[in-house]
């Protein structure tokens, strides 16, 4: 280890340190001070995110090594902690006044969450087995206690167990892949895994280890049939945990993809082509079937979710430069989408009460025509209409696919995708032509009214100006 | 064949890795009774691939996979300090750990 | 500031002013709403005056530039960009302006309406799409500003939209376009399927190679590639200029406030085809069919909806068709190759036509929202600015010599003498009876308002006064260029090689060329004219009048009653709304009715869609027990699946069976 080793981590090195020490002024700090300690996160991603950018790789197209090989740096991975930071800010912004509402204001939340940050950067920046189950399990264990973090909850707990339970079988699964993978090989570093698996050739028991690691990554993604985790656990986990899950570890799910699969096990792309064929085939038909009968908003994103990582499965397994940065372009989008609808949500809770039936959105328009706007505008953007977002992002993972002659998987896409429409449009529905069940008005802080409009209308302005996200992602490849 | 019953090879290693391994996850999705099975089942898992590992890293001659082993030990430990607070907080709301008792959430 | 921002925010402003105009119109109030659309507007007139100044009169080269690129799509680009040229330049300037006066007008004309703040908001976004519409330099982005000047047209005819007939003619507007669009979009899908691009220059330049290529659309019949598109596109500039015979839209869109009707259905929106047709003049000079059909349409019109004004009694409709005749000169014109007369034309009658308007609007606040002619005469005691600027406007629309309508007017029936192509003598014929026409109904409008007894109630006649100045000002200030600038810009724009780098005439259609050859300055074509058809037939139309509605008033009567099947089929428009409203409206409703009782309800919700959402929604049921909420269910589920997996790729694949250690 060098001092260039630590320049080249200063980011994930900063979080750290800020971490350890929200997590001491957090135990300082009087009761009614709490609010001090999100202004700090917030602060902390905001020079996170300025270290990234300052500090660059020098020429974007090199990546820089550090810690022998273990960590890397490069485009990627840069765009991706910056959207991190991004996403994770309006998500500590939203959260600080649900943690308020429900009587949950603690440090804990932000320290967790900053730990949760610093795996996924782990893991964004991964370039050795090793690193990525690092990375991996400090997501993993901060959020299993995350999704506890409502100590009186039944259903948080319930929630936690599970999650736990099955996200450790899944991190065995993936270990015990990792541990054939160092068999074959005799290597943790992934690109001497690459070069060791292209002389190999075909081998039985690279193709078991490849099947496990392919199932850790479908179960952090929440790909059918590894899915079944998302949505106990969105609907029990508090609206704010749920929401975080649902944003940066999607990112980092994205790169952990990436990093395994594309830099480690390139020479086998036929086969794991194949299995993710299969099982992005299987998320987004079970996915947007299984959305359409729930009657809670929670589980209703929850499947949604699954369908969505179903689409982001498309760009990757298409295998191509082009596909990668659809299947990036989509992480990115769905992650601002998903933390604007959990947003409105919380918007819509009242004190102990979480907005999460579909009910609570009768007649928003009437009681709050800003937020109806915004939430028209978010789940128009989740159902791909053109103009927004999330029609860009569906169109290039299916253009990818397109382009390396996948027609039968473009087709169940766009047709599921269709039928899955109807649930977003439901929730339109709802608000703009049913009559409201209360006349509750509906108000938050400013700071979180102004992220949640800023949200809300990036899903137009981006789908509008698509071309400088696009042009990122591509110049990540 | 009768090699194979006089000396220990890296096969007979794996071996053990394998069936231990089996019998974790059996553990997880035979047991419907009590979560603490399931933790031990966990622990079981790591301890599977650790043996793998070491097999493996003697195999080759080279440290990495112990390296790894140490992690994993140091992962499950905290893995296991995490599981059991989780396990605390539902039997204090639900005054059950019977997994088949867990089902608020389905559907 | 580099030509990039400065062509940009000529667009922008009146969009900047729009939005704010229209969402914060409670925060800034009446004055707020006016003046932040006031300034924008002003601003980009200035910016689109500079930009004429720095093409037209400083020589500049034309601008074709991509401002962004929105998507890409196996070679076809989607981008916003802009062409500057001359053409647009003129187009910008015109639109800009009066789209100002137009504003400035709405202050007194929309004063007492609730409606105030959305009303400046529209016309600020006219404003935008309008010149998004001219500054294109593609078919995407032109496509965008028709649809959304179309889009402010129908919110705006349906600006009270508690009135029965606005909401009727809403509509009308809405459906009778959608024929024209319909038209227009396939035009530019013949171009993108044949050319492979969106972008004019590109598309150009292939064009040519295009001549003699054939597609055949109903069975075995081939049609000429480039015919069938420019017939497409100029069916969507039919819609959108309201030719014949999808015209009936523009008379009801009266219905809307009158600021509007001088703006966007005299002045701007309805030439968006004329300009779309001079714009796409590199393709239609490439068939001569097309030439044809633009200029037999466009006779059609000139004269025949010119007739109908003659019988209107609503003194907005009495314009209303004078414009559509307008319209059809000005397709003539584009029929005949003199795609330079036709945008002159264009250029001169948004100044008159809009003086016109606002004239009539004028008229019409004084008389407290009465509009039927009947109850007027005698104003111009009353209101000697209106008075005068009508009379300024109505004889630069007859053309009289020296005013701005003359020089316009004369080239267009010049150049269709000149025209040799099929349907040229129609035309010819068809324009010089127009121009009696034209001359009989200005004046008469004038004569009924302005002239004889009044006819007034008296609670109306004891407050009747000149409008105020804000009304006023842009009646003037549009009055001035009526008059003046035919004279000042007939030989620059015309015959000094203006348009050379925007429009294109094949080297055997050049008569505005042959026309120059006897030009020999402004004046002297004034003077030239006495002894020219045209100038007698304008004294022969206003002689008779200045007979009919002036000196003897009862002769009108008597000419109604003589000629009383004519008068009827001219009151009732030749039937084409009764023809339509039977044939389309009623039979399409029928159609549409039966197609819903057994194909719709029938088989489509039946069968497909409650078929298939009931298959939906028992899979999701299905799939939904599928998450049973036990631990140990889920644990299995994703181990049945690993071993799926494992044994697709690793047992079944028997290849590989044979690399096990």
């Amino acid at each position: 280890m060098t001092a260039s080793d630590l320049f080249i981590a200063l980011p994930e090195l900063f979080i750290l340190v800020m971490a350890c020490l929200i997590m001491l002024i957090d135990l300082y700090l009087p009761e009614n001070r709490r609010g001090m300690v999100s202004f700090i996160s917030v602060l902390t991603l905001l020079f996170a995110g300025i270290m990234v950018m300052r500090w660059q790789a020098v020429d974007s197209s090199t990546a820089q090594y550090a810690f022998n090989g273990t960590f890397v740096r490069d485009r990627m991975a840069d765009v991706l902690k910056v959207f991190c930071f991004i996403v994770l800010g309006a998500v500590f912004v939203y959260a600080k006044h649900y943690l308020r509402v429900f009587k949950l204001m603690c440090g804990e939340y932000y320290v967790l969450s900053l730990f949760l940050l610093l795996g996924a950067m782990v893991l964004i920046s991964a370039a050795s087995l090793l690193t990525v189950y690092l990375g991996l399990e400090l997501i993993s264990l901060s959020s299993y206690a995350l999704v506890a973090l409502n100590r009186d909850d039944r259903r948080g707990a319930e929630a936690a167990m599970k999650y736990f339970i099955l996200g450790s079988l899944a991190s065995g699964l993936l270990l015990y892949g990792m541990s054939m993978l160092y068999g074959v090989t005799g290597s943790l570093s992934l690109s001497d895994i690459a070069a060791s698996v292209a002389i190999a050739g075909d081998n039985v028991m690279l193709v078991f280890a490849l099947v496990f690691v392919v199932v850790g990554i479908a179960f952090k993604l929440g790909a059918v049939p590894f899915h079944m985790w998302v949505p106990d656990v969105y609907h029990g986990a508090p609206a704010a945990v749920t929401m975080l899950i649902g944003s940066v570890p999607k990112l980092a799910a994205f790169a952990m993809a990436i990093r395994l699969l594309d830099n480690g096990l390139v020479p086998m792309q036929g086969d794991w082509m194949a299995m993710l064929t299969v099982l992005a085939a299987l998320s987004i038909i079970v996915g947007n079937l299984v959305a359409i009968a729930q009657t809670n908003l929670k589980r209703m994103l929850a499947y949604s979710t699954i369908s969505h990582m179903g689409f982001l499965l498309l760009g990757v397994l298409a295998g191509t430069a082009q596909g990668y940065s659809a299947a990036m372009f989509y992480a990115i989008t769905y992650a601002i989408m998903s933390t604007g609808a959990f947003a409105v949500l919380i918007m819509l809770s009242k004190s102990g009460i979480e907005a999460e039936n579909l009910d609570d959105y009768k007649g928003l328009n009437q009681r709050n025509p800003l937020l109806a706007a915004l939430m028209l505008m978010l789940m128009f953007s989740m159902a791909g209409i053109p103009v927004f977002v999330g029609f860009f992002a569906k169109w290039l993972v299916i253009q990818a696919i397109l382009d390396v002659g996948l027609l039968w998987l473009a087709v169940v896409a766009v047709v599921f995708s269709v039928i899955g429409s109807f649930y977003y449009l439901r929730v339109v529905k709802l608000m703009y032509f049913d009559e409201p069940e209360t006349t509750d008005k509906v108000t938050a802080p400013a700071d979180f009214r102004f992220v949640l409009t800023v949200n809300g209308v990036a899903q137009l302005l981006m789908g509008i100006f698509a071309n400088a996200l696009i042009a990122l992602c591509v110049a990540s490849f | 064949m009768s090699a194979y019953l006089t000396e220990l090879t890296l096969a007979h290693f794996l071996t053990l890795g394998a069936i231990l391994f089996s019998l974790s996850v059996a553990g997880i999705f035979l047991n419907r009774k009590n979560v603490i099975i399931l933790l031990m089942a966990i622990e079981l898992m790591l301890l599977a691939v650790n043996m793998n590992f070491v097999a493996f890293s003697r195999f080759h001659g080279n440290a990495d996979g112990q390296v790894f082993v140490f992690f994993i030990l140091t992962v499950a430990a905290a893995e296991a300090a995490i599981g059991l607070a989780i396990l605390v907080v539902l039997f204090r709301n639900r005054n059950t750990i019977n997994v088949a008792e867990l089902d608020d959430l389905k559907g | 500031m580099d030509m990039k921002t400065l062509l940009l925010l000529i667009p922008l402003l009146p969009l900047a002013g729009s939005i704010i105009a229209g969402l914060l119109r409670n925060q800034i109030g009446r004055a707020g709403a006016h003046w932040v659309t006031i300034l924008g507007v002003a601003a980009s007139c200035g910016l689109s005056f500079y930009v004429f100044k720095l093409i037209a009169l400083d020589g500049m080269a034309a601008i074709n530039t991509s401002i962004y690129t929105w998507a890409l799509t196996d070679g076809i680009r989607f981008e916003i960009g802009f062409l500057i040229d001359s053409l647009t330049v003129v187009m910008m300037t015109v639109v800009t302006f009066v789209s100002l006066m137009v504003h400035i007008y709405t202050i007194g004309y929309m004063r007492d309406d609730p409606g105030y703040q959305r009303f400046f908001s529209y016309i600020a976004l006219f404003t935008f799409s309008m010149l998004m519409l001219v500054m294109s330099n593609n078919f995407l982005q032109l496509f965008f500003g028709w649809e959304a000047v179309g889009l402010v047209s129908y919110l705006l005819i349906g600006f009270w939209f508690k009135k029965e007939s606005a909401i009727f003619a809403n509509l009308k507007a809405f459906l009778v376009n959608r024929v024209g669009d319909f038209g227009f979009l396939l035009g530019i899908a013949a171009i993108v399927a044949s050319f492979g691009t969106l972008d004019y220059a590109e598309t150009f330049a292939r064009a040519p190679e295009a001549v003699g290529q054939t597609i055949s659309i109903f069975g075995g019949a081939e049609w000429s590639l480039l015919t069938v598109i420019c017939i497409c596109l100029f069916i969507g500039a039919m819609g959108k200029s309201a030719q014949a015979p999808l015209h009936v839209w523009l008379p009801d869109s009266m219905e809307g406030p009158t600021p509007i009707s001088a703006l966007i259905h005299a002045a701007t929106m309805v030439t968006a085809g004329i300009f779309m047709v001079a714009r796409m003049s590199p393709l239609f000079e490439l068939s001569e069919v097309a030439l044809s059909f633009v200029l037999v349409i466009g006779a059609i019109t000139a004269l025949f909806m010119g007739l109908i004004g003659l019988v209107q009694n609503d003194i907005k409709r009495v314009v209303a068709y004078s414009t559509l005749s307008q319209l059809g000169y000005m397709t003539v014109a584009l029929g005949a190759s003199a795609y330079s007369a036709a945008i002159f034309h264009l250029m001169t009658h948004a100044f008159f036509k809009a003086l016109l308007f606002l004239g009539a609007g004028s008229v019409i606040i004084a008389m407290h929202h009465r509009q039927d002619m009947r109850e007027m005469g005698g104003l111009r005691k009353y209101m000697p600015i209106t008075f005068i600027t009508a009379w300024l406007g109505s004889l630069a629309l007859m053309g009289v010599p020296l005013f701005s309508g003359f020089y316009s007017k004369d080239l267009i029936i010049e150049a269709v003498h000149l025209a040799e192509r099929p349907g040229a003598d129609f035309a010819y014929w068809c324009v010089l009876l127009g121009v009696v026409v034209t001359a009989l109904y200005s004046l008469r409008l004038l004569f009924l308002t302005f002239h004889g007894k009044e006819r007034m109630e008296e609670s109306v006649r004891s407050h009747l006064h000149e409008t105020p100045l804000v009304v006023t000002i842009p009646l003037i200030l549009l009055a001035i260029p009526s008059v003046l600038i035919g004279y000042f810009t007939v030989e620059p724009m015309l015959f000094g090689g203006f348009f050379q780098d925007a429009i294109y005439v094949a080297p055997g259609n050049d008569v505005i060329g042959e026309i120059g050859h006897h030009f020999h300055g402004p004046l002297a074509m004034a003077l030239h004219a006495v002894v020219t058809p045209v100038f007698w037939l304008v004294v022969l139309g206003s002689a008779a009048a200045v007979m009919i509605w002036f000196w003897k008033p009862q002769l009108a009567t008597w000419f109604a009653q003589t000629l009383s099947p004519l008068q009827r089929m001219l009151d009732k428009k030749y039937w084409f709304d009764e023809v339509y409203q039977f044939l389309f409206a009623r039979g399409s409703l029928k159609l549409g009715n039966g197609l819903w009782r057994y194909g719709d309800a029938g088989l489509i919700d039946g069968a497909l869609v409650n078929g298939s959402a009931g298959i939906v929604g028992r899979l999701a049921v299905l799939f939904r027990h599928l998450q049973s909420g036990y631990l140990f269910h889920y644990a299995f589920a994703m181990i049945v699946g690993l071993i799926l997996i494992i044994a697709a790729f690793v047992i079944l694949d028997k290849g590989m069976l044979e690399g096990i250690f």
